[in-house]
């Protein structure tokens, strides 16, 4: 009990004080490793719910691969990042503002609700008690059975995402050499080899 | 067990630190795309607080297709950067307002 609570406001104050670190950072570079440090905390507040393979989705997804990609871009390109920060000062107070009104309305939520009694009757997919089967077997099964045809799109999302980033990256670059294999299946045996009777002490340019 | 308010609260909390990332770094496209993952990070940790609150698992189904959709826009988005950046050679916002044909 004591641990949990500890295990809870820890990850909490880690994914918050990381999220701000992101927000606030000098160099982006630091800005995407306090991303990393956030995806972590998170998913350990999910372990301590009790949702590992969600907890192991943000680890996996998220920091290894959207974190990486971010650190890739941002170290690939060479953008001068202190000129961005030049005129922040002048929105901090609007952001400020903006983020403290946010923050009270829904501030104002987190307490002032109620369930309603039909929750319990209007569950979807009931989870199973965790002695019976474990969250990722739970969430397998649903996947594969309720909610196939969302995981197919998922995967189709993903499939435009991954072909719409190539087309968009990809470029041709000129004065480089690439194999072209049409021409190397249609090259001629007789057109591309000659045989020459070269005579004594003749080099091939003698003649 | 933690109470359910106590998971909201950081929700709460993160979603608002991206909200005004946005609005702090405005200029910088990438730093803007990371509050906009923090902030899809704070509607996940809600969603799977719900979901074990209630004993519904529909929640968690729901985070992992957050996941899904916020990978692909992050790879989306980071190539369109790249593309802008080789085009234009920088990656201010102010300047993606003049494209013209």
């Amino acid at each position: 009990m004591e641990v949990q609570a500890l295990a809870f406001y820890l990850f909490a104050l880690l994914v918050l004080f990381s999220g701000l670190s992101v927000v606030l950072a000098r160099n982006p570079v630091h800005g995407v490793l306090w991303l990393i440090v956030a995806f972590l905390s998170a998913a350990g507040l999910f372990v301590l719910q009790g949702a590992e393979f969600i907890a192991m989705l943000m680890v996996i997804v998220y920091v290894g691969a959207v974190a990486v990609l971010f650190l890739f871009v941002v170290m690939m390109l060479d953008v001068d990042f202190a000129a961005f920060r030049a005129g922040m000062a002048r929105y901090i107070p609007f952001g400020l503002l903006i983020g403290a009104v946010l923050l009270m309305v829904l501030g104002l939520e987190i307490t002032d609700w109620k369930t309603s009694g039909l929750a319990a009757d209007l569950r979807q997919s009931v989870a199973p008690a965790a002695s019976e089967t474990g969250n990722t077997t739970a969430l397998g099964v649903l996947i594969y059975t309720d909610y196939v045809l969302l995981f197919q799109i998922a995967g189709l999302i993903l499939l435009v995402a991954m072909i719409g980033a190539i087309v968009l990256t990809h470029r041709r670059r000129e004065r480089v050499k690439r194999q072209d294999i049409l021409s190397q299946i249609y090259r001629d045996p007789a057109k591309s080899v000659q045989l020459k009777d070269l005579g004594q002490r003749n080099g091939i340019g003698d003649d | 067990m933690i109470e359910l308010e106590h998971y909201l609260a950081v929700a709460t909390a993160l979603f608002v630190i991206g909200v005004f990332g946005i609005f702090l770094n405005r200029k910088n496209i990438i730093v803007i795309l990371m509050s906009i993952e923090l902030m899809l990070l704070a509607v996940n940790i809600n969603l799977v607080a719900f979901s074990v609150h209630l004993g519904d698992l529909t929640g968690q189904i729901f985070t992992l297709f957050i996941l899904t959709v916020a990978a692909a826009e992050a790879a989306i988005g980071l190539a369109i950067l790249v593309c802008f950046h080789r085009n234009r050679n920088s990656i201010a916002v102010d300047d993606v307002s003049v494209m013209k044909g």
